[in-house]
């Protein structure tokens, strides 16, 4: 339980997705769970698809008709809390914010990782993203299997 | 007889206004007070200006007007930039302690092992926090160290506390530096809260729990073995009275203890002055009565930042601009969008300690004397 | 126990190298360090014994504060080492009394 232990459970993850149909486009994904005074996600969307009323307070809304995966709310989450998800076939690309060293190259094989931390699968790295303009936050776009859709979270490096 | 009685004080500075703090809360003051024109002093006993800010790497919560998204250590640039700028009306004394704080205005304070004396009309007092301590068997031992040291060695003079670490507490500071630590290369072996839940952001949690650090909530630290070093922790479960549970101790092998059980005010000066105190738990312990400008039982001592409560830093930018504004306007220079500014400030302050986890500050205020910029 | 690589904050590699002594033994730091982090990136990490019990003390509060980092330096005791830079030559000692003043 996310008070708990800091895994948020099956139900929380799962309201935060949109219909699968939705996926074929690449999409945000807000774990934002709690109400904590924060508001960059809202006001760095290029497309005003997020939006948090006047107390900042608030959970953030997204309008995934809106939302066109851009990713620029991955780096702005103070709380790493985004990522971007599209259905690809039986695969799923995600693009996730990373800030440790190593970062992956492309085309290795990482861990794919769930939120409690443990491994659940293989991670192929398509895209490491370091731009100025991410302030540090690295985004990487990997591709995981399907079946991990609603458990994917994070990568590690094989060792 | 100590070098410092050697040097004669020849005279008294004399100065409108001095600011004794220069972390986010000071700075902003001193930002305010000379967009409004007035002088001032500010001082800070470090080398450098910015205050804790300039150890946190990670981004900061609040909206941008308090410069969400911004990593602490750019904010205490540009917070030094934009002080930087009226060089002709803030004095800055770096690299000086205040040792001394009189009830008619005078600052004592140590200038390159110099002991000085001002003269001040008013006085805004930042002086920030201090870290709490936790009792257990040898708590003392080398190795075991608050929250904020370890951030201080390792992102600001880039050594690592250990290799293998325990965190005691799950405050955003207990995360926040957990998550750092890893970020340095230190192995995290375990988060551990007395608490039967996690203190900080879930954000947070959910950021170290990913990496794989285990957080573990009702639990403590009943003692740490060592000689000349902590070598060994032992942890106890705890029940929902906070008993010991019997039979739940588990052992640590660590060569550094982080200790992140919250921040006290460091409130030596204000005492010292003789402002009127009060203990009020849900703002971290001695804090001073104020009034709503911001100004202590002494007329024109002001107080702003953690050394008024604890709050996030966001909120200590946000009082600095508030007691700097009311400080030069009793002084009688009014800042050219004063009431703009004023509604604004307070505005955003009653957003900041609006949510869930602004209730234990909404609560802390309402003891301490303050009734607006909550709702 | 230094950083050597980083996701957000630069070290510079090529710092100049502090000469200083521990306890009489030749160490050395980087320019930049205070007394406590030259310290302990060699490993050091009682700097202060407490006045009765002798326990071993180091920093806990790294910002000069706390006052557990108190050492004699240069002849001079209760200098908080967490806040001093560290200085070519300089002379650091455990501390494990009040201090006395000196003429």
């Amino acid at each position: 339980m996310l008070v708990k232990d800091g895994v948020a459970t099956y139900e929380q993850v799962i309201s935060r997705f949109p219909k699968q149909e939705f996926l074929v486009k690449p999409k945000a994904i807000i774990e934002c769970y709690e109400n904590i005074p924060c508001n960059p996600c809202s006001t760095s969307c290029p497309f005003d698809a997020i939006t948090i009323l006047e107390d900042i307070n608030q959970l953030p809304k997204i309008d995934f008709d809106k939302c066109t995966g851009c990713g620029v709310c991955i780096y702005n989450c103070p709380g790493l809390a985004i990522m971007v998800c599209q259905i690809i076939g039986d695969k799923v690309r995600f693009k996730i914010p990373y800030e440790f060293l190593p970062y992956p190259n492309e085309s290795e094989t990482w861990h794919a990782i769930n939120r409690k931390g443990e491994i659940i699968g293989d991670a192929l790295i398509e895209k490491v993203m370091l731009t100025k303009r991410q302030d540090r936050t690295a985004v990487i776009q990997v591709l995981v299997d399907k079946e991990n859709l609603y458990d994917f979270v994070t990568i590690r490096r094989k060792i | 007889m100590s070098k410092y009685s050697l040097i004669k004080v020849k005279y008294m500075i004399k100065k409108d206004l001095v600011i004794i703090g220069g972390g986010p809360a000071g700075l902003c003051a001193a930002k305010m007070v000379a967009e409004a024109n007035q002088s001032c002093m500010l001082i800070d006993r470090n080398q450098i200006l910015g205050g804790q800010l300039i150890k946190q790497t990670h981004m900061f919560f609040g909206s941008e007007k308090q410069y969400a998204k911004t990593r602490g250590i750019d904010i205490a640039e540009k917070l030094v930039e934009d002080v930087k700028k009226y060089s002709d009306l803030i004095d800055i004394w770096e690299d000086t302690t205040v040792v001394g704080l009189y009830q008619d205005k005078v600052v004592t304070v140590l200038k390159n092992e110099r002991y000085v004396k001002i003269q001040a009309k008013a006085i805004i007092i930042a002086t920030g926090a201090s870290e709490k301590v936790l009792a257990f068997e040898n708590n003392d031992l080398p190795g075991i160290y608050g929250a904020g040291a370890v951030q201080t060695l390792m992102n600001v003079y880039g050594v690592k506390p250990g290799h293998k670490i325990v965190m005691v507490g799950s405050g955003n500071i207990g995360l926040i530096v957990s998550y750092q630590l890893m970020q340095a290369g230190v192995n995290v072996l375990s988060i551990i809260e007395a608490s039967p839940k996690i203190g900080g952001y879930k954000v947070h949690a959910s950021k170290v729990r990913r990496l794989g650090v285990n957080i573990e909530t009702s639990c403590t630290i009943k003692k740490a073995i060592g000689h000349e070093n902590v070598k060994k922790i032992e942890t106890i479960k705890l029940d929902e009275n906070w008993k010991e549970i019997e039979g739940t101790e588990k052992e640590y092998e660590v060569d550094a203890v982080c200790i992140a059980v919250g921040l006290t005010p460091l409130t030596n000066l204000l005492s010292m002055i003789g402002c009127q105190m009060k203990y009020v738990s849900e703002l971290g312990g001695l804090v001073p009565i104020i009034n709503e400008n911001h100004e202590t039982s002494i007329e024109n001592i002001y107080v702003c930042g953690d050394a008024s409560g604890i709050e996030e830093a966001s909120s200590a930018i946000v009082e600095g601009y508030l007691a700097g504004l009311h400080a030069c306007k009793k002084l009688g220079k009014f800042h050219p969008k004063n009431d703009e500014l004023m509604n604004e400030y307070h505005q955003q302050l009653t957003n900041l300690r609006n949510g869930p986890f602004g209730e234990k500050i909404r609560i802390g205020l309402k003891k301490q004397g303050v009734c607006k910029d909550v709702s | 126990m230094r950083i050597k690589e980083h996701p957000i904050l630069n070290f510079k590699e090529e710092r100049k190298v502090i000469h200083f002594t521990f306890n009489n033994c030749p160490v050395t730091g980087y320019e930049g360090d205070t007394i406590a982090s030259a310290l302990h990136a060699l490993g050091i990490k009682k700097l202060s014994e407490s006045m009765n019990l002798k326990r071993p003390r180091g920093f806990y509060c790294a910002i000069g504060n706390c006052s557990s980092c108190r050492m004699i330096v240069d002849g001079e005791p209760n200098v908080k080492t967490c806040v001093t830079l560290l200085k070519e030559g300089m002379d650091v000692k455990v501390q494990s009394n009040k201090g006395e003043i000196y003429d």
